[in-house]
């Protein structure tokens, strides 16, 4: 974007930006480290207007230092009537037309950008591009699925994406208004509850192994008690690996125990009925609950725990203390559970994977 | 002595304020109300930010959090800093005008006790099941799944004290355009006045779609309406264009008063007139307007398409146009005066690298594409405490102690004055600064706790060491009230000696008829004109006459009473409470015999006659 910069005399202070902002935040979750086409364009924007602010600030400040430090009335001054002026039209010119130069500045790389943004033909219908992918997204009271509509493939709480590429999405809520936001790889947008709102990001190759392959991503609309804690992942894979993972989750068997300790988890599973909410099965779309199918393979829980056991089972045994006010609690017996068919449970669904 | 000055007993003084239709002492009571709302918003703040001070704290509970925060943003916004400007309002524009009262005194009551009644209905919901937990801005979908009262709390108390709002925006209206004294054009008018009627327009235009928003919302919620549900075909994208078709322009509403007060108190102390006071007035008139235009860009992310977005993000910054004009005139201003450092003084000093900063950043959040990024993060939280706290707050403070004087009567404390500033300047920087870039780094707002090890802490850490300044600068401004009220000086009619408006005309604190006889005004700062004349007070427009006064009444009181109790009822109707519809009935009856009794009674009101005003010698206009 920086192409589009109108004035060389702005090049000074962006540099001076860029160097004072880089250092801010960590690369998963930074919108100031951008990792991707869509970052990049935004925080190209966020210099341009910040080296814009920043100007104006200092010829304000050295204005004002100078009036508050050279007209202080000083003692005898006590009787001293100034001279009442009553404005400058010159002056006044001046602070009029060069603030609108300024803004038409900044104004013409927004709208193109808003314009570039909001680009979504390769997913419409009429002009649909066979090879862009297209990911439905839903937000649900804390937690988020993501459906491959394309490949008839659905996931939960971790978002798989190829690199190097840009990936459109459909955003919808199903319950309330939330809003759809990877800090690190592009702006927000909300999902609404009535309609479906479009866009797209890039996710960057470099960049993702940067951060540690894995991108945060957060719930960025008041959303209820746990709204903070709607955090999900986004690992970002080479396209090979995202088409190999594509065609495991498709091809993915119906999941069988290897472990005695497995076979008893799957059976608390069912006997707690676990399966009335969470579909196991890859394909399956289950609006109740996450989607597990791939549970083994992912790096969290809950999307705010590192994924252990120890953290599984803590979320299990008592979902309440760790997400107040979601849907899980009190759809089974957790306090009743014994440790053996906590660790049964974890076992079985720490071994749900699709990746061999 | 006359009988307008007796010590009455503390029972006469309490029924005196209760029935009191004077704005002068309405102005007290939208003190005295809205200072306990800003206290009580500020608790709110403090929980907020010892929740947020280290990260996965538990102090308050994710619900409670959301009660908290949201009762800080409802609080501050309609029962703080509304009413305190309504307090600067009513104490000062009268005065400023050569008026003898507000066009309608009877109503201006009435507006105060609705906003009264409506707060404490509002904040009756911490004690009756919970506090409204969807944001100040009670998105749709969120709040019509908020389980218990608290959004029927929120819906009801912001509809009555809305009421109270539109009513004294309608009367500060008429006021200013039929109540002026001979010579008091509209170009001589001083810019607090300017900005109080700017301000009243938007009122009148903005509270509307508040009040029809909070009406559906209402439907919706207590009969089972679906004007914001999708599945009965409704829309929440509704509720978010009718929530900030008012939002926006409420933040006019509230910061257009403030640069009132700076333009006022810039000038004072500058002791020159208001560089380019014609064009501070087509600002002024200009942001109001433009006010009006730039709603959607709070809603950016909402989905509204590039060609909304655009022209919205360009609508948006067309405003730091007019804005920039102010502030380079606010330092012309100062440029060549006598600038005297007094603590209102130094608010206003303050205020311009405050509000400068959130300003710009105002114009970083119009870039749409950008604001992708800074929308619902820390970002904007930053911004519009720049905003609200740098502009508005810093206004009220400016303008309490600055008009004190002429409102009680004592100086306050300038030594407590200045630490009280310093604290405050302090701690609102150190608080709001480091939260620009926690938004950056990826902090969504909101959030009632952050995870360690995304890089939140320190900055978090930071800005609750701010809080706690601000905190203590508010203890030190209480101190310095009850001191100044015990022992302080008594305030001269001009107490800062530099005054330029009528209302350093008058003793401090005016008499019930503010001006023995209407003023002439010859020109723009109608007292330093007659100041530089070598003057001692103004040219009276009228010879002394009797003083037509209206008497108070306990009305205003009892209709606002009768909403209070009605909304109770309304709330519990639905939980199938026996009670409920007698209580709703009881309630308007109240409200509607209270009008009905109004309109059968006649009231004359009485006079203070020539006799009276001349004993009063020590009073007054000294014509």
């Amino acid at each position: 974007m920086k192409k589009w910069l109108p004035n060389m005399r702005f090049f000074s202070l962006f540099g001076l930006m860029a160097l004072l902002l880089a250092g801010c935040g960590k690369p998963f979750v930074s919108t100031l480290q951008p990792a991707g086409e869509v970052a990049d364009m935004q925080y190209s924007l966020m210099l341009l207007s910040t080296s814009i602010m920043v100007l104006v600030i200092i010829v304000v400040t050295i204005l004002f230092v100078y009036v508050v430090v050279r007209f202080r009335r000083k003692a005898g001054d006590e009787n001293t009537i100034p001279k009442q002026v009553e404005g400058s039209h010159k002056l006044e010119m001046i602070w009029t037309i060069i603030p609108i130069l300024l803004l038409i500045i900044l104004a013409v790389p927004t709208v193109s950008a808003t314009f570039k943004l909001a680009d979504v033909t390769p997913m419409e219908e009429e002009t649909r591009d066979e090879n862009a992918l297209v990911i439905n997204v839903t937000a649900n009271l804390y937690w988020w699925e993501f459906e491959y509509p394309d490949h008839g493939v659905i996931t939960a709480q971790e978002l798989i994406v190829p690199t190097g590429e840009r990936v459109y999405f459909n955003l919808l809520a199903s319950d309330v208004k939330h809003s759809f936001w990877i800090p690190a790889v592009g702006g927000k947008m909300d999902t609404n509850t009535e309609n479906v709102n479009k866009f797209w990001l890039e996710f960057d190759q470099q960049a993702t192994e940067n951060a540690g392959g894995l991108f945060y991503g957060k719930c960025a609309e008041l959303c209820g008690p746990s709204h903070a804690l709607m955090d999900f992942k986004v690992k970002p894979l080479p396209k090979e690996e995202f088409d190999q993972w594509i065609s495991d989750m498709q091809n993915a068997e119906p999941f069988v125990p290897t472990s005695d300790l497995a076979a008893q988890g799957e059976q608390v599973f069912n006997q707690y009925n676990c399966i009335a909410c969470h579909a196991i099965d890859t394909g399956e779309d289950r609006p109740t609950a996450p989607n597990l199918a791939n549970f083994g393979e992912r790096s969290s829980i809950a999307g705010r725990f590192e994924f252990t056991e120890e953290n599984l089972k803590k979320w299990i045994k008592d979902p309440e203390q760790h997400k107040p006010g979601n849907k899980m609690t009190g759809t089974y017996d957790h306090e009743n559970m014994t440790e053996e068919e906590l660790d049964a449970l974890a076992e079985y669904l720490m071994n749900l994977k699709v990746q061999n | 002595m006359s009988t307008l000055t007796q010590k009455k007993g503390f029972g006469a003084t309490v029924w005196d304020y209760l029935t009191t239709v004077d704005h002068k002492k309405i102005a007290i009571l939208y003190l005295i109300a809205g200072g306990f709302f800003f206290i009580l918003g500020g608790l709110e703040a403090m929980f907020i930010r010892i929740q947020l001070a280290i990260p996965d704290n538990n102090f308050i509970s994710a619900g409670f959090y959301n009660e908290i925060m949201t009762m800080h943003g409802t609080t501050m916004i309609f029962l703080a800093a509304m009413p305190l400007l309504f307090a600067l309002m009513n104490a000062v524009v009268p005065i400023q005008i050569g008026a003898r009262d507000v066009a309608f005194p009877f109503l201006n009551s009435l507006g105060f006790w609705l906003f009264f009644f409506g707060g404490i209905f509002l904040n009756l919901s911490w004690f009756l099941g919970g506090a409204p937990d969807a944001g100040w801005t009670s998105y749709a979908s969120l709040s019509l799944e908020s389980p218990g009262h608290g959004i029927d709390f929120y819906a009801l108390g912001l509809q009555i004290s809305g009421i109270g709002t539109l009513i004294g925006g309608i009367n500060f209206l008429v006021t200013i355009i039929n109540m002026r004294a001979p010579g008091m054009t509209y170009m001589r008018m001083p810019l607090f006045t300017w900005s109080t009627f700017v301000a009243s327009a938007l009122i009148l235009f903005a509270f509307p779609a508040l009040t029809v928003g909070l009406a559906l919302l209402m439907f919706d919620r207590l009969f089972g309406t679906g004007f914001f549900v999708p599945q009965m075909g409704g829309n929440t994208i509704i509720w978010e264009h009718l929530f900030w078709i008012f939002g926006h322009p409420e933040v006019y509403i509230l910061v257009l008063p403030a640069f009132g007060v700076f333009s006022e108190i810039l000038a004072t102390f500058s002791r020159k007139r208001l560089f380019g006071y014609s064009s501070m007035v087509f600002a002024t008139v200009l942001i109001g307007f433009l006010g009006f235009m730039v709603w959607a860009h709070h809603m950016f992310t909402t989905g509204l398409g590039p060609i909304a977005n655009a022209i919205f993000a360009v609508a948006t910054m067309a405003i730091a146009v007019p804005t920039g004009i102010k502030i380079f005139n606010w330092l012309l201003t100062m440029w060549g005066g006598q600038v005297r450092f007094t603590v209102p003084m130094l608010y206003a000093v303050a205020f311009i690298p405050s509000f400068t900063m959130g300003g710009v950043t105002g114009v970083m959040l119009a870039a749409a594409a950008a604001d992708y990024q800074f929308h619902d993060t820390y970002f904007v939280v930053a911004h519009f405490h720049y905003v609200i706290v740098g502009g508005v707050v810093f206004g009220l403070l400016a303008g309490v102690t600055y008009w004190w004087p002429k409102m009680f009567g004592r100086m306050l404390d300038e030594t407590l004055g200045k630490v009280t500033f310093w604290l405050f300047l302090i701690g609102f920087h150190l608080t709001f600064f480091i939260q620009h870039f926690l938004g950056l780094m990826g902090m969504p707002r909101r959030i009632f706790t952050f995870l360690p090890g995304q890089g939140f802490e320190l900055g978090n850490l930071i800005s609750t060491v701010g809080a706690f300044f601000m905190a203590i600068s508010t203890l030190v401004l209480l101190v310095n009230i009850v001191k100044t009220s015990i022992n302080g000086p008594k305030a001269e009619a001009d107490a800062w000696g530099d005054g330029r408006t009528l209302e350093w005309a008058v003793a401090s604190p005016a008499p019930e008829y503010n001006f023995k006889q209407t003023p002439l005004v010859r020109g723009l700062d109608a007292l330093w004109v007659e100041k530089m004349a070598g003057k001692k007070g103004l040219t009276p427009a009228e010879p002394l006459g009797d003083i037509h006064m209206p008497n108070g009444s306990f009305l205003p009181f009892t209709i606002s009473l009768g909403l209070f109790v009605a909304s109770i009822g309304l709330i519990y109707q639905f939980d199938d409470k026996v009670w409920a519809i007698p209580v709703i009935f009881i309630g308007f009856l109240i409200t509607f015999g209270s009008m009905f009794l109004r309109s059968v009674i006649d009231d004359h009101g009485y006079h203070i006659h020539k006799e009276e005003l001349m004993d009063d010698d020590d009073k007054g206009v000294k014509a």
